[in-house]
């Protein structure tokens, strides 16, 4: 069956394991073939960043891996306008040029219109 | 757990998989290909070194729907099939292909 | 359609509340727990926005067991409001969908 679900990453890359299990979890969810949509908010914007040199700190780069999701047809990406502001970004810093920028009150309405949130 | 290949001692996971892509050579995959009971031909060869981009380009291992959405890109849609990948590494391109070109298993692989 | 949105961190050291607060609409309820019940002091600094939040129709919960351990039950602000474990599992049935911010 076909569940419209969210996932939500708001959190920075490296630090600890929380972003590269949102990446993972929606890599299985879109093998599963779901409605799947993404959206980035607080530090989880800092995983979509260019240029992440991650060989240095001897890890994945989040640049190379979450440019893979088209191939996973996850194309429904979603970003927060005050997340991106409040960090002093643009969506030129960011790999992802066909994602929407959305504001809270939008980000509201997406959430309502979901079966499940998947939140990391 | 090892494989040896040219008296050289490699290391694998417990799926076969290499442990460091820098010790793979054509010999290494021969001898992986031959214990899936695939003898390589210049169309495999072809999708393992795509595989070896993809690896290169996304730091992942392809699923199987990614890999067959790469091989369109790359090779066109005669290629870019689940069946034409089917027929060259059985029963499953995604894993065994991999496992071949001496990247790490697929996550979230069926 | 609504959501109801976790809360477990402090908002003395951390935004998640703050993030919880700018998504979170009239429908919709927030519980706070484990270390999220701290910001359901009188004195945590979204208390003025989490009561208007309140006056807007939003109810806001706190986990009354969290509280209880962090002896914090007589000095978290009136209009919220104090539930059990399983007034926890009822919530979570009731509303259409959990977000948690961690």
């Amino acid at each position: 069956m076909h569940k419209k679900i969210l996932l939500i990453s708001r959190h920075a890359p490296y630090g600890n394991s929380i972003a590269k299990d949102a990446f993972d979890a929606a890599l299985a969810t879109a093998i599963y073939d779901q409605d799947l949509s993404m959206l980035f908010m607080d530090d989880g914007i800092f995983q979509l960043l260019r240029d992440q040199q991650a060989q240095e700190i001897s890890q994945k780069s989040f640049t190379s891996m979450l440019s893979a999701l088209p191939f996973y047809d996850i194309d429904k990406l979603y970003i927060h306008q005050e997340s991106l502001e409040q960090r002093g970004l643009t969506i030129e810093n960011l790999i992802v040029d066909n994602a929407t920028i959305v504001n809270s009150a939008q980000i509201s309405n997406l959430l309502n219109h979901q079966d499940h949130i998947l939140s990391f | 757990m090892h494989i040896i290949v040219n008296n050289q001692q490699l290391a694998v996971d417990k799926d076969g998989y290499l442990e460091s892509l820098q010790q793979w050579n054509t010999d290494v995959a021969t001898e992986i290909a031959q214990n899936e009971n695939i003898q390589l031909s210049a169309a495999h060869w072809e999708i393992i070194y795509l595989l070896q981009d993809f690896y290169k380009e996304f730091e992942i291992s392809p699923a199987m729907r990614a890999l067959v959405k790469y091989t369109e890109k790359k090779l066109g849609p005669e290629k870019g099939k689940s069946i034409y990948l089917l027929q060259l590494f059985p029963p499953s391109p995604a894993k065994i292909a991999s496992k071949i070109a001496g990247l790490p298993r697929p996550a979230n692989c069926l | 359609m609504s959501t109801l949105h976790t809360v477990n961190k402090s908002s003395f050291t951390n935004r998640a509340l703050e993030s919880c607060i700018l998504i979170c609409r009239s429908s919709d309820g927030i519980l706070l727990l484990e270390d999220g019940v701290f910001s359901a002091l009188k004195s945590a600094p979204n208390a003025t926005a989490l009561e208007a939040l309140n006056q807007q129709g939003i109810h806001i919960y706190a986990l009354l067991n969290d509280v209880k351990a962090r002896a914090l039950e007589y000095k978290i602000a009136a209009h919220i409001q104090l539930i059990s474990y399983d007034e926890f599992v009822s919530l979570t049935v009731n509303f259409n969908r959990v977000q948690s911010w961690y």
